[in-house]
């Protein structure tokens, strides 16, 4: 049977940063991931490095998105120095462009709210004229109204963060498994035996990382993943001079030129079709916000599914019945991949999850414990 | 490499290549209408500025993309040749504003 120090469960962004931060830490680890027909949210997602709207009601996040959000220019030049694969990581801060007096009176308030309770954010609101200063090549539509501007926000192309993850996987001696799903873990003697169709693998440490795949696999391990699929849709555009200088949330200029439009909401359940309805809306919206979009043609769209917590916010654990069981799951997975490389990876590392990941903890959906 | 058919008897219809005044067979597309220029490549990749043309010339590939009367990024293989119309070179990124 083959034998590693940790085995990880999901090769998407959340369980390859994990394994890339296990494995530069001489951990002998490897990375388990099912085939190209999987649920996988890393390939769906629009790439945002992201705090400005994290953490409301729960401060850990916005302290814990922020740790990244400063970890991330290394982990970026890090991964190109490891890989040659450069994530075209830009951190220019972030815009929310609002529309209306209204929705800028509301992110004014989140903003408040959000600096109440985490010191971390530093968002100012800006009015159209300074919104205007900031891309000064994008003819704003009538309506908007201003944005609000986070300077520690920023993006990278998530298909090639993925990319570089897995090969840093490979140049760091760790294995990455492709096409061999875990089916079942088993814990005896202080040891987990994992059985994938490539046979059974035996290690010390196991972390739960598969996206949608955790919720079956985690109960056995006395693990708690109380978790539904949340749809969003993408709109892309052919590939146009550049014009959006710093992204905002839904609208993003890539280094190649084409602009990202997103995301929706709904809850089809495991259904990652499009529907002409979302495309309408999110086309509409981008519209009012840039008219001169109106003639921009649409390539592409796509569809993927959030991996998301009752309160939206991460869910950390280990196992208290089979201790080296750990689990990890989250819905900002891009924005989170520094921090999951360097504290979590640590963490897992040295055996046990610092205090400050406490709050992360499942039990907080617990009603009776709560009461 | 391309060569019109010898019994090919349609009518004439003159259109501007990059600038340049050519007859084409009423009924070609703008490819066609750049191949009889002789216009070599018909736009430059925006991601890399390699030079490219045509390829399946029935929809498919986008390789053919040029600014046709002024509008940019038409699929030529797609457009049917009108009288004066002007089919110019997609050079890079097209510009919004
Ligand atoms: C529309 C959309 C927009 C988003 N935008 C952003 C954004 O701008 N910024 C941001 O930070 N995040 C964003 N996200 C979220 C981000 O994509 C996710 O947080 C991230 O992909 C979750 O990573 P994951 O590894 O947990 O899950 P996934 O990416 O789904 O990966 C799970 C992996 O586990 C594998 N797996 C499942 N079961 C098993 C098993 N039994 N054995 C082995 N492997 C298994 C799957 O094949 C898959 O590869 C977005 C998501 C969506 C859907
Ligand atoms: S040549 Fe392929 S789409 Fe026009």
């Amino acid at each position: 049977m083959r034998t590693y120090d940790a085995v990880v469960i999901g090769g998407g962004i959340v369980g390859a940063a994990i394994g890339y931060g296990l494995a530069k830490r001489r951990v002998n680890v490897a990375v388990l991931d099912e085939g190209d027909t999987a649920l996988r949210a890393a390939r769906a997602n629009f790439g945002l490095v992201w705090l400005q709207s994290k953490g409301d009601g729960m401060p850990a996040y916005g302290h814990w998105t922020r740790r990244s959000t400063e970890l991330w220019p290394d982990f970026a030049a890090e991964l190109a120095d490891a890989t040659g694969i450069r994530t075209e990581y830009e951190k220019r801060g972030g815009l929310v462009i609002c529309l209306g007096e209204a929705e800028l009176e509301s992110r004014r308030q989140l903003a408040l709210r959000l600096h109440n309770q985490a010191a971390v954010y530093d968002t100012e609101v800006l009015d159209r004229a300074a919104l205007q200063a900031l891309v000064p090549k994008m003819r704003l539509g009538a309506e908007v109204t201003g944005a609000s501007y986070c300077p520690h926000d920023g993006h990278a192309n998530p298909l090639l963060l993925l990319k570089a993850l897995h090969a840093a996987l490979k140049s760091h001696v760790a294995a990455y498994l492709p096409d061999a799903p875990a089916r079942a873990i088993a814990y005896r003697g202080g040891s987990f035996t994992v059985e994938t169709p490539a046979g059974p693998i035996a290690a010390a440490r196991v972390v739960l990382a598969a996206g949608h795949g955790s919720a079956a696999l985690a109960p056995a391990l006395g693990l708690s993943a109380p978790i539904r699929p949340e749809r969003g849709q993408i709109l892309i555009t052919e590939r146009l001079d550049h014009f959006l200088p710093l992204p905002a949330s839904g609208l993003r200029q890539t280094a190649d030129g084409t602009v990202m439009i997103g995301a929706t909401h709904d809850n089809p359940g495991f259904d990652v079709s499009t529907t002409a309805d979302a495309s309408a809306k999110l086309a509409h919206r981008a519209v009012r916000i840039a008219p001169d979009l109106a003639r921009a043609r649409l390539v592409r769209t796509w569809a993927g599914l959030r991996v998301l917590t009752p309160d939206g916010c991460p869910i950390y654990m280990e196992s208290a019945t089979c201790p080296g069981a750990f689990l990890a799951i989250c819905h900002s997975g891009v924005t989170l991949a520094a921090v999951h490389a360097v504290d979590l990876a640590g963490a897992i590392a040295d055996g046990a999850l610092p205090a400050r990941l406490a709050p992360f903890h499942p039990g907080r959906f617990d009603v009776s414990k709560a009461a | 490499m391309f060569r019109r058919l010898p019994e090919d008897a349609r009518a004439l219809v003159t259109v501007e290549v990059e600038g340049r005044t050519v007859a084409v067979p009423a009924g070609s597309s703008a490819a066609a209408a750049a191949l009889i220029a002789k216009l070599g490549y018909t736009r430059t990749s925006p991601a890399t500025g390699e030079k490219r043309a045509g390829y399946c010339f029935m929809g498919v590939c986008f390789d053919c993309l040029m600014v046709i009367d002024g509008e940019p990024s038409q699929q030529a293989c797609l457009v049917t040749v009108r009288e004066g119309m002007r089919i110019e070179r997609q050079l890079g990124a097209r510009r919004l504003g």
